[in-house]
């Protein structure tokens, strides 16, 4: 059975993706979905609870908490993409280059992939923005730098596997040079792999930025995004849940989706690895 | 054994190199000096100051020679002194607050071991179950669930709303005035909701890794050897294969360091608990870059001896690994 017809039949693939297009159109769209311009302060509404005027309520600021959310979308979207982007580069690089050259070059790079897993990722993440700016900027591309260590082993691993196959053997026997064999050769049957690690790896990186948002070192406001609308949510604890309530969820779903879509990817590329 | 042990450890000593190096790379990182930040807002600095700050942090050196000086004063011990206005060495600072997040990380994992190995256990055994399907929809959702999410809700539902748990710190305001007894359950009280929403993450985990391991050992030939034979399926499963489907787990134990030390930022932050997470919290917010620095090491060195420790045992469980 091909891709497209094992995924089709997949149900939670299925809803995996339809969770993240609803998200992609969410976010292109935002402002027309958003009732109200998300940082419009109205101090005579501030922490309203949810109503037929403000669907999931207010915020300390009286600002609408639905559509901080929906421009809040747009934010863990760019964030999940860039930061998976610069983890995706370099993690196929280095696992490139050490899995098809093996020998020493393979040594140096996996005893530096040893020691960047010793630390523990958030507070490796964290140190950087203390010397940093934490801009959003600054956290995608920090995210990405920390996040590369698990691609560079995937693709390692395929390149070990694939570098003397017969087709391999081929393209060197007609003249091919080791760059066009990486690229051209090889790095598309490791394409799988890398698909399925890059769409997990939007999950992890949307959470993570939730976590610096909601510490405060991550998007700062005025700029919404599920993570500081949450901090708005532990300051007013005792009197506003649905700061608290909605924003989460918000990430669990969207993270739920991405894992889900991930699997489905998976399980559809290779049918034997289904459980 | 014991060559074993030495063998590992002798291993860690490079990656222990690779640690301190990443670490003094990132300090540099940090805008300006250390002298700008100490003499800038100080009318009275003068340039002659200024060079003096700067050779006693051995800045006006080469770089290797700073990097070798600043490893010198670690192997003794020495972090550094704090930016934040209490300027104490880093090391008492850190040192004082680690017994508080190792002991909540250990309830953590003894929780994540109780709970999560029978889960993963049962739903591999009952293949399919409704018991499997519930449980496989939770280790999902567990993956997915920001944690702080979770500790905010745990708060509103069972600090606020029902008003059973107390929702920060370790101690009630009348801990001085409370039996022994009181005290006691003063404490766990406290450590309740901590302890649970830093296990959460790691639960997820470790019951999809064994649910995978049973279902991967129990079709095995010695397991059919072992029904062929004769022996209850009661002591095919818990007998022969829980045995061997136990031990990678504890590789993945040692592997979920890293993540519940990250984690203790978290939750030490959401719960105002005075362990090294919030620690080193403050010190990013403060921008006390001995602080973030030395917390930095010590975490990377806790996950180095958490991972040594989970290789000892595994060889200890499993004789396989030493020999080969």
């Amino acid at each position: 059975m091909g891709f497209w017809e094992t995924f089709y039949k997949n149900k939670l693939a299925l809803t995996g993706s339809g969770i993240v297009l609803l998200l992609f159109f969410v976010s292109f769209f935002a402002p027309w979905f958003a009732p109200y311009d998300p940082g419009q302060i109205d101090l005579k509404n501030v922490l309203m609870p949810p109503s037929m005027d403000h669907w999931l309520g207010t915020d300390q600021l009286g600002r609408d908490v639905l559509s901080r959310m929906i421009w809040g979308a747009r934010i863990s979207l760019k964030v999940g993409f860039v930061a998976t982007g610069v983890s995706i580069i370099i993690g196929t690089l280095l696992g490139a280059v050490a899995g098809y050259y093996g020998g020493w070059v393979d040594a140096v790079i996996m005893r530096f992939v040893d020691i960047m897993l010793c630390f523990p990722t958030f507070f490796l993440i964290l140190a950087v923005i203390a010397f940093l700016e934490p801009s959003i900027w600054n956290i995608m591309i920090i995210i990405g730098l920390t996040g590369w260590m698990g691609v560079t082993r995937l693709v390692r691993a395929d390149f070990i596997s694939l570098r003397e196959r017969d087709f391999v053997q081929a393209a060197r026997v007609i003249g091919a040079g080791d760059l066009r064999i990486i690229f051209v050769h090889i790095l598309p049957n490791a394409m799988a792999s890398i698909l399925v690690a890059a769409t997990l790896g939007i999950a992890g990186a949307i959470l993570t930025e939730s976590a610096l948002s909601f510490l405060g070192i991550g998007v700062q406001p005025p700029t919404p995004s599920w993570g500081n609308i949450l901090t708005a949510g532990k300051d007013n604890i005792d009197i506003a849940w649905w700061l608290s309530l909605y924003p989460g969820l918000a990430i669990l779903i969207t993270v739920v989706g991405y894992n889900l879509l991930g699997e489905g990817i998976r399980d559809s590329l290779d049918p034997r690895l289904k459980k | 054994m014991l060559k074993y042990i030495l063998k590992r450890i002798f291993f860690m000593i490079p990656l222990l190199l690779g640690i301190t190096i990443i670490c003094f790379s990132v300090m540099r990182l940090a805008p300006g000096s250390p002298v700008d930040l100490e003499t800038q807002m100080n009318p009275k600095s003068s340039v002659e100051m200024k060079e003096r700050l700067k050779a006693l942090y051995e800045l006006d050196k080469p770089i290797h020679q700073q990097y070798w000086s600043w490893l010198k004063k670690l192997s003794r011990g020495d972090l550094g002194i704090s930016f934040a206005s209490d300027h104490r060495p880093v090391a008492a600072k850190i040192l004082e607050r680690i017994p508080i997040t190792i002991l909540l990380e250990l309830l953590s994992l003894l929780i994540i071991i109780a709970v999560a190995i029978p889960i993963g256990v049962l739903s591999a055994v009952h293949q399919d179950s409704l018991f499997d399907k519930i449980t496989g929809v939770f280790v999902f959702i567990g993956f997915a669930v920001p944690t702080f999410w979770l500790a905010l809700l745990m708060m509103i539902f069972f600090g606020i709303h029902l008003g059973w748990l107390p929702i920060s710190g370790l101690r009630s305001l009348n801990y001085e005035y409370l039996t022994p007894w009181g005290q006691f359950v003063d404490l766990v009280k406290h450590l309740v909701l901590p302890v649970f929403i830093s296990a959460f993450g790691g639960l997820a985990g470790l019951s999809r890794y064994m649910r995978a391991n049973m279902l991967e050992v129990i079709r095995q030939d010695y397991i059919m050897t072992a029904r062929a034979k004769g022996l209850s399926e009661r002591d095919v499963i818990y007998k022969h294969a829980l045995r061997n489907a136990l031990l990678p787990a504890i590789t993945i134990l040692g592997l979920s360091i890293p993540g519940l030390i990250g984690g203790s930022v978290i939750f030490e932050t959401v719960f105002a608990i005075p362990g090294m997470g919030q620690l080193f919290y403050m010190a990013v917010m403060a921008r006390d870059y001995p602080t973030v620095m030395g917390i930095l090491l010590i975490g990377a060195i806790l996950t180095l001896v958490g991972n040594l420790i989970a290789d000892v045992s595994y060889a200890v469980a499993d004789p396989r690994i030493r020999i080969s």
